[in-house]
């Protein structure tokens, strides 16, 4: 993985100090609130509902041993004992107290770490594909690029301020695993007909109060000129961008309001002038950050191994885990390894300290020290043989790290919600920890099989539910919780946005919809169909006559769908 | 003589940090102007608009013209006209707003601008190192904030990953 140099440290040094300076001058009274809010803010820093919140970057997902474990250390001494890991694959505190802010920024420092514009009106942190580099549907690593693209936009002086807040994912596989269609600039690695790997280039997706999938502007861009693109789309958006309603503020109603050819002209227009500047990347700093990424030195007589075989056929649970957490990789004798965030108690993609140390311990023991954090809001161990899986999930198992749930309907994407969020209207936890209690039988929930599930507790959307295949939506209506349904969206190669069910449902009868629509989905699959092709296939007719048979039963003129 | 007494109004002369330091600032810079009311003498910072329609008179009147754009302005509209202006002020309304700093960048890059650059209007401590780098080189301080202590923005962050206006090439060529 990348390893700081003596720049990056300096900066990442000196950010430390002067964000301690900047807290010292705002509780001395020196700054006033609303000055010091961007500036805490581009730290990582939001003020909550009961406390504040860190957020910590974890560039394009992935973690040494020594960070995790570092992570462990904050969530212990800082927090009450346990971390988020969020749909950006970083990681964020609850209940750190302002003054320790600066402090817990320099321990991080010392692990080349930082909380640098994980929030703010800038660039935030780079996501990418979990798998990256072990995908053995990968065209070429996404990483270096992520990283490149992360070096430019720190600290940008033209982009530190612009109208909104601007994300972008790099993927470089077949399916997309990064959501790359749902960012404000999405990129693909793509080949063209000459054999060159360059990349696709997506702008104006995002979730939010106005959702759209992000319109292609550029089919093939040479890597060199990587930089210099993204430049000038940025300076369009900051230039054009909207700043009077942070609504409409996003990047996302520009590219809608012009039109997707329209924003075209202009950034290729803006690009003409810069394409041919120092932005142009040089082969020589590809090359030197690529170094940073070669596959570990995986053991040849991995392949060779048989007592997995063993394994797998004797114990049954583990087979189930392993059919369900535990994913391919392009090295023979390798498999990656998804440590469920999601045990039934837990809120979904909160890890323990004790927990963040036992990973750290299994990355170094069967992993090359390597942890990668899922936009699922799951953790990775990236490289572990096959003759170690069994161990791994032994230990994982006593851990509760080991539910063999991934990619099933307990999987579920979840914001904090009402429960620490100030900018929430309704619970999600709460619901997630419902849908966990109705649906706790296993062998239901593997007869269900894929299906994405997808919670926000306010329209902002952290928890995608836009693009679930089945998406909660928390909003407060007069004092009470209600939740909007949404069906058929998806965050993957067919990205769309999720269809509306029907009007909020109460917060009591929230799990009691999802069964309705799960039993529509039994009833109508046909063979191993997933629930998301299913409702491709039927439309949402027979789902939404389903939820609202029972209320709309006692009104005659609709009586007749009671009883489906 | 009225040169002189117009200074004596606002003495002490406003400082405006310039080049890293603090100095005298020897400009007035007129943020409302109606048509009526004649300009102070001397050097004058003069609305984008009133340069529009006073571009004449202004021309002639023998002193030195800054003019004064915001986020609205497109700095292809003065790119004809710079030579004219040793100065040009770029108004933040907001510190949060930051079309000057695509502003800032156009005009030294795209149009070789090589006057003064001054940031005006909502300028606070915390956003001068990305304003310099963005080619800004004077600054005039919101009133109520300590100008000396500003002067610290520009020695806290001593890494550029980019290139821009105070960097030729990107870091990694230094690597």
């Amino acid at each position: 993985m990348y390893q700081y140099d003596k720049y990056d440290q300096t900066l990442v040094d000196e950010r430390v100090a002067q964000f301690r300076d900047q807290t010292r001058r705002f509780l001395a009274g020196e700054l006033s609130e609303d000055e010091f809010r961007p500036l805490r803010l581009m730290n990582g820093l939001y003020l909550q509902r009961y406390a504040p919140m860190l957020r910590v970057s974890i560039p394009y997902g992935l973690l040494s041993s020594t960070q995790l474990r570092m992570l462990a250390h904050i969530a212990r001494t800082y927090d009450k004992g346990s971390g988020h890991f969020s749909t950006r694959q970083n990681i964020q505190y609850n209940w750190p107290r302002l003054e320790d802010a600066p402090e817990i920024l320099a321990e991080l420092a010392t692990v080349q770490m930082h909380a640098i514009q994980t929030s703010g009106n800038c660039i935030r942190n780079i996501t990418s594909d979990q798998f990256a580099g072990i995908a053995r549907d990968e065209l070429e690593d996404p990483r270096p690029y992520c990283e490149i693209i992360r070096q430019w936009s720190t600290l940008h002086p033209e982009f530190s301020y612009l109208p909104r807040k601007f994300k972008i994912a790099v993927s470089g596989a077949s399916h997309d695993r990064a959501a790359v269609q749902v960012h404000d600039i999405g990129l693909y690695l793509v080949r063209n007909e000459q054999g060159e790997t360059g990349f696709r280039v997506l702008a104006g997706g995002g979730l939010g109060r106005t959702p759209y999938i992000g319109s292609q502007i550029r089919d093939f861009l040479e890597k060199q000129h990587l930089l210099s693109y993204l430049e000038a789309i940025v300076r369009i958006y900051n230039r054009y961008g909207r700043r009077d309603n942070k609504y409409k503020a996003r990047i996302k109603i520009l590219v809608h309001s012009l039109g997707a050819e329209k924003f075209r002209d202009k950034v290729e227009a803006e690009w003409a002038h810069i394409r041919d500047s120092s932005l142009l990347l040089e082969q020589k700093e590809i090359d030197r950050v690529r170094a940073f990424f070669t596959a570990p030195a995986y053991d040849p007589a991995a392949g060779m191994d048989t007592s997995f075989a063993d394994q797998y056929k004797t114990s049954p649970a583990f087979t189930t885990w392993v059919n369900r957490n535990v994913k391919g990789h392009k090295a023979a004798g390798y498999r990656a390894v998804v440590v469920s965030l999601k045990a039934p108690a837990n809120p979904p993609g909160d890890a323990s300290h004790k927990q963040m140390d036992v990973i750290a311990d299994l990355a170094d023991r069967y992993s090359h020290s390597e942890v990668i954090v899922t936009h699922d809001q799951n953790l990775v161990l990236p490289h572990v043989k096959q003759a170690d899986l069994y161990a791994v999930w032994q230990v994982l198992r006593e851990n509760e790290l080991a539910t063999p749930n991934i990619g099933l309907l307990t999987d579920i994407i979840c914001c904090p919600g009402l429960d620490y969020c100030s900018l929430a209207e309704a619970g999600s936890i709460p619901i997630a920890r419902e849908i966990n209690r109705r649906f706790d039988d296993l062998d239901y929930l593997h007869d269900i099989g894929d299906i994405k599930i997808k919670m926000s507790g306010c329209v902002n959307a952290c928890g995608h539910h836009h693009v679930g295949h089945i998406g909660i939506l928390g909003v407060d209506k007069k004092g009470r919780e209600v939740y909007q349904l949404t069906l058929g969206g998806s965050a993957e190669n067919d990205a769309c946005i999720g269809d509306r069910l029907g009007p909020a449902i109460d917060k009591d009868d929230v799990v009691d919809a999802i069964g309705k629509i799960l039993d529509v989905y039994v009833e109508y699959r046909q063979e191993a169909e997933r629930f998301i092709d299913t409702y491709r296939r039927i439309g949402i007719e027979p789902f939404k006559e389903r939820v609202y048979a029972s209320k709309t039963a006692v009104q005659p003129k609709v009586a007749s769908y009671a009883g489906h | 003589m009225r040169v002189k007494r117009r200074y004596n109004q606002r003495w002490p002369a406003m400082r405006v940090i310039k080049d890293n330091r603090l100095i005298d600032d020897r400009w007035q810079r007129i943020a409302r102007m109606d048509d009526d009311h004649a300009l102070p003498a001397g050097d004058v910072i003069v609305p984008f608009h009133y340069w529009q329609a006073h571009r004449e008179a202004l021309l002639t009147r023998g002193s030195n013209i800054g003019v004064c754009i915001n986020g609205d302005i497109e700095t292809e509209e003065l790119a004809g006209d710079l030579d004219h202006f040793p100065l040009i002020a770029l108004e933040f309304p907001a510190f949060t707003d930051g079309r000057c700093y695509s502003h800032a960048r156009l005009l030294r890059d795209r149009y070789g601008y090589r006057g003064e650059l001054r940031a005006v209007g909502d300028v606070l401590r915390d956003q001068l190192f990305f304003m310099r780098r963005c080619g800004i080189d004077s600054f005039e301080l919101r009133n109520d904030k300590d100008i000396e202590d500003a002067l610290r923005a520009f020695s806290e962050i001593t890494v550029r990953y980019q290139a821009a206006a105070d960097t030729a090439g990107p870091l990694y060529r230094n690597r």
